[in-house]
């Protein structure tokens, strides 16, 4: 198959290398066996991964877990329990972290959105502007938590 | 004066499938998921760089919106990719184009130097068409 664009096969290696990242962010990942398995000196993957993405592929790593780590919030599972799903040893070192990038404790994070579901199934129009829940005619049956 | 769009609207065949392209291959966050009564679910998606811009992905079915046979009529024009929705952006066009490929995304056009962008075309599960520029740094 013709290459769509020039230097097709660096952008395939750095994207596969993204791809491995996205789907084993639970794991121990060592990049330097990434950059490996790329065909890549470690320098070199990082340089092309950060002009890609914008970040480093630590970075990138950590950005993920953070992500994954919501999701499991989200779902309900404990700080623990979710500290073990996205790869992290400790709970405090995760909590660190979390708070760097998000703010907020996990707990807090968890505790905020439940609030948030709860409000969401009790008066749900309050999230809908009126343009789409008109013309949908929910705003005639507002006593959405019966049905 | 006007400022902002927060809120867009994009008509989709299944709004589970809509979910399963938007999030899982595209890499949107999902806002807000809540059911409206039965069979009727409000769901809306952001772009992961911008969370105040929210999508929502409306199922096309007859009723209020769409009456008298509207709802078959609006469902043949998407599925025949009648509607282009709008232009999303990345950092990197080649990189983003090779990874949505290989999650299935199907692109009508490979990235292309055209006078306004460097920009490709893909499809969404239902058939709307976007294109998917890269910004200029």
């Amino acid at each position: 198959m013709e290459a769509p664009f020039p230097k097709y096969y660096l952008y395939k290696r750095i994207v596969q290398a993204k791809l491995f990242m996205d789907a084993h962010f639970g794991e121990a990942i060592d990049l330097d066996n990434i950059a490996d398995e790329a065909y890549f000196s470690k320098f070199h993957f990082v340089r092309l991964f950060k002009s890609i993405y914008g970040k480093t592929p630590h970075q990138y790593l950590i950005h993920v877990r953070i992500d994954k780590a919501k999701e499991c919030l989200q779902k309900g599972l404990p700080v623990t329990e979710t500290v073990f799903r996205i790869g992290f040893d400790s709970v405090s070192s995760f909590t660190g972290l979390f708070r760097k990038y998000t703010g907020t404790t996990p707990s807090a994070w968890q505790q905020q959105y439940r609030e948030r579901q709860a409000l969401l199934q009790r008066e749900p129009l309050r999230f809908i502007p009126n343009c789409f829940a008109e013309q949908k005619g929910w705003t005639e049956n507002s006593n959405f938590q019966e049905v | 004066m006007i400022t902002r769009m927060n809120h867009v609207s994009v008509f989709v065949l299944n709004q589970d499938s809509a979910y399963d392209f938007y999030v899982n291959k595209l890499g949107f966050k999902v806002h807000t998921d809540a059911s409206m009564g039965p069979g009727m679910r409000w769901l809306t998606v952001c772009p992961p760089e911008q969370p105040e811009l929210e999508i929502a992905l409306m199922q096309v079915e007859e009723g209020m919106m769409f009456k008298d046979g509207a709802a078959a009529q609006m469902r043949d024009l998407i599925s025949k990719g009648t509607f282009g929705f709008g232009v999303f952006q990345c950092k990197d066009l080649n990189a983003t184009y090779e990874e949505l490929r290989a999650k299935g995304v199907v692109f009508k056009k490979p990235p292309t130097r055209e006078f306004y962008a460097y920009e490709a075309l893909f499809v969404d599960d239902s058939g709307n068409w976007f294109s998917l520029g890269e910004i200029e740094s």
